[in-house]
């Protein structure tokens, strides 16, 4: 990317003068050309998200608000409730991510293999990546359905559980629901990347393992694991702010609950906020998910140089 | 030769396709099979795979059962075809200035952009409602695009910046030795050669688009005329019956824009939001 920048400035600079003249200067056109959407990213991401930071000092609700310093963060550092829904939201995290990564990795490998069928099957992994994710959730609603849903009813013919189960109405077993409703909204896309990658990496390498009697296990974890690195790497951390950040499966299967369950930053911050009007106390708590961002995003940045470095990536 | 499979591996492969395929599909599997059952027969308990009664009525029916629902249908193309045209016009140049020319501050502008993209609309949403009350924007159709718009443009101006590196540096270089103005020759040089990366950049946009409606119809709008499908949907699940079965025909004939869309340019959607994951 940095060569390709340099190339344009070689390339521009050694332009004719005489168009210059006439024409706008290149880093004047070049803004001319950008603002209008900093512009807009100014007014509804950048402004609001300065605003957050300033209303988390202040106690804000619908009738007005006061300055009140730290007291929002303090309260939160002291919340053992607090406590447990950041513990929950790393869980999460960590087993959604994992899920994704595991299963993308077995879905590229599987839809690489060169077999009759394959296109097909490439393109019928990508409907829950396409479809809006609250109409995906209100299937999987269904399908978690005690009474009346498919899971509780095959499992109940097959004799594992003795009467209906309602998936979504038990703590535990509504948190697994909801990561298996969060995979499977995250797989395609982290299977077609690795579908991707996989299909970059040099057939010469394969071949030369192959002559040499490598058996296909082998070329999987010594070619293949280390040639896609990079892009396994980036999934991971990615998919890890995506989950974060994962709202609507959440809301729309349990609403944070039963009793805060599945509530996770992002759901109690919307709950503070938005349900119960407590604007201060909701942006301190989205400070907190900005800054666990920002320091993901930074891991994000080391690891993807080091490991870019590591397996000699351009 | 590599490549052979053994009769046993094939049937290995082919199996577990298919147990990965049945967890990707079983969601809409089931929305199907529901949306062909009648309606006592959706509340029978033991659960029963097999119904003789199948029928297409939920689909004629849901119409007045939600009398909404095709305005609801509506409302998703219809903010997702404007959040596309509003991303398009500010992305277009953007994305042109990020692919060839050189300016001050490019390369923290851009990480800029990208950064927007780790954020999702929750985090921001105290604010974003006091901006839109502000504007006057709150229970429009405006309160739903322009944040869908701010949360599409760093995405579009990423995919069209690499599509626009790989058009010829030459033919707009010829333009301007014949003396064309810059804009002209982004104008009439670089865009028609674009087309094809534009429509694909687009149909991304209105994909991301058609997909993120929920937040931001159930936080800033509270007008039913306005709400989008997801949103119209969820608000039915709060009724006091749910017809499951209209409502999965509902959610069924919902997606088909955006399916439709996927399907003519899957091909190429893949190739391009992948780009990145492939060593040049």
């Amino acid at each position: 990317m940095n060569n390709s920048i340099g190339a344009d400035a070689i390339a521009s600079n050694g332009k004719a003068p005489r168009v210059r003249k006439k024409s706008l200067s290149e880093p004047i056109f070049g803004w001319f050309l950008v603002a209008p959407a900093i512009v807009f990213i100014a007014i509804i991401v950048a402004w609001p998200l300065a605003e957050t930071f300033r209303l988390s000092l202040t106690d804000a609700r619908l009738g007005g608000e006061n300055y009140v310093g730290f007291e929002n963060y303090q309260e939160l550092l002291e919340k053992k409730k607090f406590h447990q829904v950041i513990t929950r939201t790393f869980f999460w995290m960590f087993l959604s991510v994992s899920l994704k990564i595991i299963l993308g990795l077995i879905g590229a490998t599987l839809l690489n293999a060169v077999i009759p069928g394959r296109a097909l099957f490439r393109v019928l992994v990508m409907p829950p990546w396409v479809i809006p994710i609250a109409i995906g959730c209100i299937g999987w609603l269904w399908l978690y359905n005690g009474h009346f849903g498919l899971i509780s009813g095959i499992a109940q013919r097959i004799g594992l559980i003795d009467g209906p189960f309602g998936f979504l109405a038990y703590k535990t077993s509504a948190f697994y629901s909801a990561i298996i409703t969060d995979v499977w909204v995250g797989t395609p896309m982290v299977t077609l990347f690795f579908l991707a990658a996989m299909q970059g990496v040099s057939r010469d390498l394969y071949e030369a393992a192959w002559v040499d009697g490598a058996g296909r296990w082998y070329r999987f974890r010594r070619i293949t694991i280390p040639q896609i690195m990079p892009v396994i790497v980036s999934m991971a951390l990615l998919s890890a702010i995506w989950t974060f950040n994962s709202f609507e499966i959440i809301w729309i299967l349990t609403e944070g609950g039963p009793r805060g369950a599945t509530t996770t930053l992002i759901v109690d911050t919307y709950k503070t906020a938005i349900g119960n009007y407590k604007f201060g106390e909701g942006a301190a708590r989205a400070v907190v998910i900005v800054a666990l961002l920002a320091i993901f995003s930074l891991i994000y940045m080391f690891f993807l140089n080091k490991v870019n470095k590591m397996y000699g990536s351009k | 030769m590599m490549d052979r499979y053994s009769r046993v591996q094939l049937v290995g492969i082919y199996a577990s396709v298919a147990v990965f395929l049945t967890f990707i599909l079983l969601p809409f599997f089931e929305m199907f099979m529901t949306s062909l059952r009648p309606l006592e027969h959706l509340f029978r308990a033991p659960y029963q795979f097999w119904s003789d009664d199948f029928s297409f009525d939920a689909y004629s029916q849901m119409w007045e059962t939600v009398p909404l629902l095709g305005r609801y249908i509506w409302n998703s193309i219809y903010i997702s075809s404007m959040v596309t045209l509003i991303t398009m016009i500010l992305v277009i140049p953007a994305a042109y200035a990020f692919a060839r020319l050189d300016f001050p501050f490019k390369n923290a502008t851009l990480s800029m952009f990208l950064g927007v993209n780790m954020f999702t609309g929750a985090v921001l949403l105290i604010p974003l409602y006091r901006v839109l009350r502000t504007l006057g924007l709150l229970n429009t159709y405006w309160a739903m695009i322009v944040p869908g718009v701010a949360f599409l443009i760093p995405t579009g101006i990423w995919l069209l910046r690499s599509y626009l590196e790989k058009i010829p540096r030459e033919l707009e270089e010829a333009a301007f030795v014949d003396g064309a103005s810059r804009l002209y020759t982004l104008r009439r040089v670089v865009l028609p050669l674009a087309v094809p990366g534009l429509i694909v950049v687009g149909a991304a946009v209105f994909i991301g688009a058609y997909a993120q409606q929920f937040l931001f119809a159930i936080t800033f709008n509270q007008t039913r005329e306005f709400q989008p499908l997801p949103a119209g949907l969820y608000e039915f699940i709060g009724y006091q019956s749910v017809t499951w079965n209209e409502m999965m025909a509902a959610a069924l004939v919902g997606v088909l824009p955006v399916m439709v869309i996927f399907l003519f340019l899957q091909k190429y959607l893949v190739a391009g939001l992948t780009a990145g994951a492939v060593k040049e």
